[in-house]
């Protein structure tokens, strides 16, 4: 066992040798800790991506000139910058328009990944409200609803059965952007494994664990979406 | 009941209702007929302000429609609508469907509307129906629910919209069989449709409308016996053949 390890020269030296990969896994619990960042700023960051995501998408649904404007800047504006730059705005702008205030990391990430995905999640909505059929409107505006109460009681819940498959979607790549927030020491898990492996350059066995974290993160809902894209399917 | 007084609705360059006058009293039965094309849904959704007229006036219940902020949803509450493709709720049971607007709308309780509800739905014939989805009926059925769905805000008036036109043919009588029990009843109706047997059976009025006006107005006997209009005769024949 051993003489065919040797053999195998990848594990000898390089990037991927056997003391670096004991070397992360003895380390194992700083790569843990940031995984636990960046599941705090993906969950939180999804909630406030949804909310943000069903009030825009709404908006920019509806019949009223004026939110369905200011949804259409917000949603033209994050989805046309990279998120990369958003992040480092946030980072470094509010304390020049705001000397003084401290936001820690984390709440940026949150705000971050939250209004980003909010802007592609309000997309996601707004195409799930028009393919509800117009008669459906109808139906409920000549029983007397208000354009409010039909969107709540007979448009929105008929749209969120199509939505799911691609809102869970945006819940992966959400999860995987989370990454971005390294860029300004977010302490995630992208943050941990990078300063870790550039201290001792582990690169190798660090980024394969990084990536297989992120993986475990991610396939649990791309299993998720492909199963409610067959409901949807079979309804 | 209601009243259109100079009622005019443009879509870009098209004409589509010209300068309609009707006043349909308490009680009416009026069916409304005409080519396709003729502005007759056009006219019959105006009435619930679906389709807001470019102009002129609509009464119901001595609310003007077009006047600023009209309480348009308040009246709408007791003009209730069939439609062609009856527009069930897909995501709500048949007893959800009767049930909801009555509940959300006018603050009926649960209980009440409920009630009312499955005596509604045993009137149309479909209180075994009541705990599944739209989806599960066939187009009569559907279209019957819908009838119950628009009973159960006890209305003033009701409209139908073309309610057998997507129905396979099979299936027409048994919804005319409901519209027409109920026409018995003191209800104010308006009727679009091209089931001629209809008209006659269940009108007390009948109007033709050609390319936005309305062209014939009189009883079903004068109608059907003695139209005025050669573009009414050239109908007849080719319908009545």
């Amino acid at each position: 066992m051993s003489e065919i390890i040797a053999s195998i020269g990848f594990l000898q030296q390089g990037p991927f040798s056997i003391p670096r990969w004991e070397a992360v896994f003895s380390n194992i619990d700083v790569l843990w800790a940031g995984a636990l960042v960046t599941l705090l700023v993906a969950s939180l960051g999804l909630a406030m991506a949804l909310a943000l995501g069903t009030v825009i998408g709404v908006m920019s649904a509806s019949h009223w000139k004026l939110p369905r404007a200011l949804a259409r800047a917000y949603v033209e504006f994050y989805q046309n910058t990279p998120l990369l730059i958003q992040v480092f705005m946030l980072f470094n702008a509010i304390p020049l328009v705001f000397p003084g205030l401290f936001i820690p990391v984390i709440v940026i990430g949150i705000f971050g990944v939250g209004m980003y995905h909010g802007a592609y999640i309000a997309e996601v909505v707004r195409a799930g409200i028009q393919s509800i059929g117009r008669g459906q409107l109808e139906a409920a505006l000549s029983q007397g609803f208000t354009y409010v109460t039909a969107m709540r009681y007979i448009i929105i819940p008929q749209a969120m059965r199509i939505v799911l498959p691609p809102l869970t979607n945006q819940a992966v790549n959400l999860i995987k952007n989370t990454s971005v927030i390294a860029i300004i020491a977010g302490g995630d898990l992208m943050y941990a494994g990078d300063s870790f492996a550039g201290r001792y350059g582990h690169y190798g066995p660090t980024y394969v664990i990084v990536g297989l974290g992120y993986f475990l993160m991610c396939f649990p809902l791309a299993v998720l979406t492909r199963r409610l894209e067959e409901r949807t399917r079979a309804a | 009941m209601i009243k259109l007084v100079g009622v005019n609705k443009h879509f870009g360059l098209h004409h589509v209702l010209k300068d309609i006058n009707l006043e349909v009293p308490m009680g009416q039965k009026l069916v409304v007929i005409g080519p396709s094309g003729s502005g007759k849904s056009t006219l019959i959704r105006c009435i619930n302000m679906l389709e807001r007229p470019s102009s002129g006036h609509v009464i119901v219940d001595a609310v003007d429609l077009m006047a600023h902020r009209a309480p348009v949803a308040k009246v709408r509450q007791s003009v209730a609508m069939v439609f062609q493709s009856f527009n069930l709720y897909p995501h709500k049971t048949v007893l959800e469907n009767v049930t909801l607007a009555p509940i959300v709308v006018c603050g009926v309780s649960k209980e009440e509307a409920t009630t009312s509800a499955l005596k509604y739905l045993e009137r149309v014939g479909l209180r075994e129906k009541a705990d599944q989805y739209p989806a599960q009926l066939s187009g009569g059925q559907q279209q019957r629910v819908a009838i119950a769905r628009a009973l159960n805000m006890h209305p003033k008036v009701m409209l139908f919209d073309e309610p057998t036109s997507a129905l396979d043919p099979e299936m027409i009588q048994e919804v005319l069989d409901v519209i027409i029990d109920l026409a018995q009843s003191g209800i104010t109706m308006i009727v679009v449709t091209h089931e001629m047997g209809f008209a006659q059976e269940a009108a007390d009025r009948v109007i033709f409308l050609d390319e936005g006006s309305i062209i014939e107005d009189g009883t079903p006997q004068h109608f059907f016996t003695n139209p005025q209009h050669d573009r009414t005769k050239l109908f007849l024949s080719k319908i009545l053949r």
